[in-house]
């Protein structure tokens, strides 16, 4: 889902904009070739269908059911509800402020740390250098691990017993028999490092598409002008991928407010609640609480506040302001 | 002669155009000018990066081949007890089949409706293309995990919970955005003449396609289908939610079984994990080579 991230870009002469679009305003369907005019709502349908019948018509129903009250196991309650759900959710619930609170947190450190790290991986095998290609594999491995196979894989190294901790201890470094997982001070550090493993590869491969088309001959010239390494990253890479960047950055965000797979099956959102954030909550109150009115306003308000912060994020970053 | 090895090498995808050529490379490094940073500055940091990288990879193998209650750092000798375990007593046989028909219904799927969908964006103008468009652009950020409850709702008013059906449709619907913005993006690149040039011969609209336009897509369709195979295959939360019976389970799920078992048995658990890397890694190092440059393309064109 999140791997939408295409930053959309200026097509430059002579590279991967393709070959000049002979001459095709105003030709449509009709005008000659062997087609129909409705072909092509033909052929877009069975997509339109999918995605009006899985998309749309259930964002649609928890609007409805938002203002339901809609519960299996209490039916006595159930009917129309107004905006009571919501009342509750901002007035009553402790547990909707703190796991907004915790996945704010943890959007924003793993999103930011991605970028840092996935910036630095970026320009470092973009160079030209001995077993670029072999080394440009191993580390964008992990992007195709899946989330239950990261915690898999991070519950082997973080096992108290036989993990990585008792042999560090064993050279000398910490001590023996700490749980980083059950322990609410380091969860929060043990479940960021583990999605940074899986992550910073996938923030790095944007921006390895993105560096690919800066021209090299802009580097030359301000080399040729005696410009440090340090001024032609900061005047010529960084303004040609700030795009880039700030939309891999948002669909990061995106995905990492809706992350669920690897926060529930590392950490079940413990221990204590601490490491649950909404979309978690939220299924945890629609699937298993059967709740289905209460996490319908859930998801309407995460939904609501995710498009908030979109735009606001858009605006304030000028996504694409010099460019047209 | 580094960026002519490079090229050679299976990962490096399209290095020509940003490759400086040998010659330059040469007395570049010879002069000592800006040409890239000093050798240590490259591998040091992408070294410690490595580690990082391969450590956990490395923990998980070690963990599957060697015996339980051995606390050996090189898996010597090797055992494969805890791979007949999570097959034959874990169930992960039913797992693998059941992963494998999630994956491939709906790679299939979703190439199919895309490849449809794609060329209807990349060769008509048509009257709802621009809101349709925009529909495809929104879908990317309505997160997944919040369609949950409305889907799980959905898929049981029309009785498919517990049946494949639900994942697979699920899975297709989530994949599809992506997949037909890269794919509209291939069918972009290839030019327009060579199509019209078949409709001259007398062939139909649809013969065109499938022996002109469809043979020169097949390396993107390579990447979007493994795409949307891997994801399927990787997926967790829709199997768990709209799947009950153990019988109908994708790996994550078993996976996910095993973490949750009281006394986590970390060989069985490890390779497991292995089971479900193994289709994983050999897709993507099939794939790698074309997956910079896909990205680059359908960005172009997206």
């Amino acid at each position: 889902m999140a791997l939408t991230a295409v930053p959309k870009k200026r097509a430059l002469p002579g590279t991967l904009g393709g070959p000049g679009k002979p001459g095709r305003a105003g030709k449509t369907g009709k005008s000659g070739n062997p087609g129909k005019r409705s072909l092509p709502y033909v052929l877009i349908a069975p997509a339109g269908l999918l995605m009006l019948g899985f998309i749309a018509y259930p964002m649609l129903s928890v609007l409805y059911y938002s203002l339901q009250h809609y519960n299996v196991t209490k039916p006595w309650r159930n009917g129309y509800a107004g905006l009571e759900n919501f009342r509750e959710i901002f007035f009553e619930d402790p547990l909707f402020w703190q796991t907004l609170a915790f996945s704010a947190k943890w959007v924003v450190v793993e999103v930011g740390l991605q970028l840092v790290f996935g910036l630095a991986l970026a320009l470092i095998v973009n160079q030209t250098f001995v077993g670029r290609g072999i080394a440009r594999a191993l580390v964008f491995s992990p992007w195709a691990v899946s989330g239950v196979l990261t915690t898999t894989i991070w519950i082997l190294l973080y096992n108290p017993s036989t993990g990585l901790s008792r042999y560090l201890a064993d050279a000398g470094i910490g001590e023996y028999g700490t749980s980083v997982l059950s322990d609410t001070g380091t969860v929060f550090w043990a479940a960021v490092l583990a999605e940074l493993w899986r992550g910073v590869p996938f923030f790095a491969i944007l921006i390895l598409a993105d560096l690919q088309s800066i021209s090299k001959d802009l580097y030359e010239a301000a080399s040729v002008d005696g410009a440090s390494r340090f001024r032609q990253f900061w005047h010529i890479t960084l303004p040609h991928l700030k795009d880039a960047i700030i939309l891999s950055t948002l669909l990061r965000a995106v995905w990492e407010f809706n992350n669920v797979d690897l926060l529930y099956t590392l950490t079940g959102g413990g221990p204590a609640g601490v490491t649950t954030t909404l979309p978690l909550y939220v299924a945890n109150t629609g699937i298993e609480g059967h709740d289905f009115g209460y996490a319908s306003a859930l998801t309407t308000v995460a939904f609501v506040i995710l498009l908030f912060c979109s735009i606001l994020y858009l605006r304030l970053s000028k996504f694409g302001g010099d460019d047209k | 002669m580094t960026a002519a090895l490079a090229e050679k090498s299976p990962g490096a995808p399209a290095p020509a155009r940003n490759a400086t050529p040998p010659r330059a490379r040469g007395t570049a490094r010879r002069r000592g000018l800006d040409d890239g940073p000093p050798r240590w500055q490259i591998y040091l940091p992408l070294g410690i990066y490595l580690l990082f990288t391969l450590i956990p990879f490395y923990w998980m193998l070690l963990f599957a081949l060697r015996p339980s209650g051995s606390t050996s750092l090189v898996p010597w000798p090797v055992t494969t007890e805890h791979f007949e375990k999570v097959w034959n007593e874990r169930n992960f046989g039913t797992y693998f089949l059941n992963s494998t028909q999630v994956g491939i219904a709906s790679m299939v799927m979703t190439m199919l409706v895309a490849l449809a969908g794609g060329y209807a964006l990349a060769r008509f103008r048509f009257r709802l293309k621009n809101a349709f468009m925009l529909a495809l652009l929104c879908s990317q950020f309505i997160p997944g995990a919040l369609m949950l409850v409305p889907l799980f709702e959905t898929f049981r008013n029309l009785q498919l919970i517990n049946s494949m059906w639900s994942v697979i449709i699920a899975e297709t619907v989530f994949q599809l955005p992506l997949s037909m913005i890269l794919i509209s993006g291939f069918i972009k690149n290839v030019p327009e003449s060579l199509e019209e040039a078949a409709w001259v011969d007398g062939c139909s609209r649809l013969r065109a396609f499938l022996a002109i336009v469809l043979p020169m897509l097949r390396p993107g369709l390579i990447a979007v289908g493994s795409f949307a195979f891997v994801h399927s295959w990787n997926h967790f939360l829709f199997a768990l939610m709209f799947l009950s019976s153990q019988d109908k389970q994708t790996i994550p799920v078993g996976l996910n079984t095993l973490i949750g078992a009281d006394s986590v048995d970390l060989g069985a658990l490890a390779a497991g994990g292995v089971v479900a890397a193994v289709p994983v890694v050999i897709i993507f190092a099939f794939i790698q080579k074309w997956l910079i440059t896909g990205f680059s393309a359908g960005a172009v064109k997206g």
